[in-house]
């Protein structure tokens, strides 16, 4: 037993079992929430989750690092998960292949603006040279946008958090935004959602319906490679 | 479960081995992410490919446990705001602007280029 409580703490807030329960349990509580509110798109889990528990590492003093520790496990299935969407691909190739020229024309032109936008608009706004760079990749999924920052000697934990920003506010912004432009083909808001906001964009598409869901997927994999290519170009030609 | 798992991750390491190896510039678990769909469709054609995880709905089920919540998978890298606490008070308006600015662009144009291109194949192509 410990002599006092302060000294658990000391101990549980090194190891990775609070980490890791924190994050589940914050994000199925968050869930739970959404579910509750026919998943409205203000109560995103995501969302909710990354306040709360980010609040609650500043409250304990907790770095990133040790919070890290027990969340990498967590982290470390983005992979696996990019690898089980051929599984929905699979399931629905009929309806994939029928749709094949509408999707690569809206993929060429969607991860151009992508990329181009952000670029011009941080310039715009004056943001520095290695925040640009680090904003660039933001629409692709946070392993692959990782790698790519990495890759332009930006910073990897900046782009991070871009990603899961533009995650949620496209996750936020879809379903209002098609609903209110009268958009019904739910292939082309789902493919959309895919290009613009990477895995939160496909989760919410899952969310709302399951053909958008894997048009979605598919538009993320695909943005993922594609961007992986764009962005090199993209910086030599835009980035002052 | 377990080797369904194991197939999973097979593709995506050898989707990393394959893009270290040759040094492309793409993610590794996107090669794998083919690399799993061709065994899927390879195992429609060969009976031989059959066995373990790619018979009886293994590797699908599993796939689909993992895509169940696929948002809680960013929570981690999202926390990692609390690092950027300085930047955010100097640019967080900036910054949050310019990526719902570009989210909604990017929506808008994809959306619309999907719509004209599936429309204009349909007038040509007659039967879908």
């Amino acid at each position: 037993m410990s002599q006092n409580p302060f000294s658990l703490w000391v101990y549980l807030s090194q190891s990775p079992l609070l980490w890791l329960t924190v994050t589940l349990l914050t994000y199925a509580v968050a869930d739970a929430v959404s579910l509750a509110t026919h998943r409205h798109p203000l109560a995103n889990p995501v969302l909710h989750s990354m306040w709360i528990i980010g609040a609650f590492l500043l409250l304990t003093g907790t770095s990133y690092t040790t919070y890290f520790g027990g969340a990498q496990f967590v982290h470390f299935l983005l992979g696996p998960a990019t690898v089980a969407l051929a599984v929905p691909l699979y399931e629905n190739r009929r309806v994939v292949m029928a749709a094949i020229l509408p999707m690569l024309a809206a993929l060429a032109v969607g991860s151009v603006t992508a990329v181009a936008s952000v670029v011009l608009l941080a310039e715009a706004f004056g943001l520095p040279r290695g925040v640009v760079l680090s904003l660039t990749p933001k629409s692709v999924t946070a392993g692959v946008a990782m790698g790519i920052s990495e890759s332009l000697h930006a910073d990897p934990s900046l782009t991070a958090v871009a990603v899961v920003l533009t995650g949620i506010l496209g996750a936020i912004t879809v379903t209002p935004l098609m609903n209110r432009i009268g958009i019904t083909d739910f292939r082309a808001r789902g493919f959309a959602v895919g290009i613009a906001a990477h895995g939160i964009g496909t989760a919410r598409a899952f969310q709302v319906d399951a053909v958008a869901g894997v048009f979605a997927g598919i538009a993320m994999s695909l943005n993922a490679l594609v961007t992986s290519l764009l962005v090199p170009l993209a910086v030599t030609l835009l980035v002052r | 479960m377990i080797a369904s798992l194991s197939l999973i991750l097979l593709c995506q390491l050898a989707g990393e081995v394959f893009v270290r190896g040759l040094g492309l510039p793409m993610p590794g678990p996107v090669v794998g992410l083919a690399l799993l769909l061709l065994l899927l469709l390879a195992r429609d054609r060969f009976d031989i490919l059959a066995v373990g995880p790619l018979q009886g709905g293994g590797v699908e089920n599993a796939s689909r446990g993992l895509l169940a919540h696929l948002s809680l998978l960013f929570v981690p890298a999202g926390v990692g705001v609390v690092q950027q606490l300085g930047l955010i008070a100097q640019y967080g308006v900036a910054i949050a602007a310019v990526l719902a600015i570009s989210v909604v662009v990017t929506l808008l144009a994809t959306v619309a280029t999907f719509l004209v291109a599936s429309r204009l194949l349909a007038r040509g192509g007659g039967e879908p």
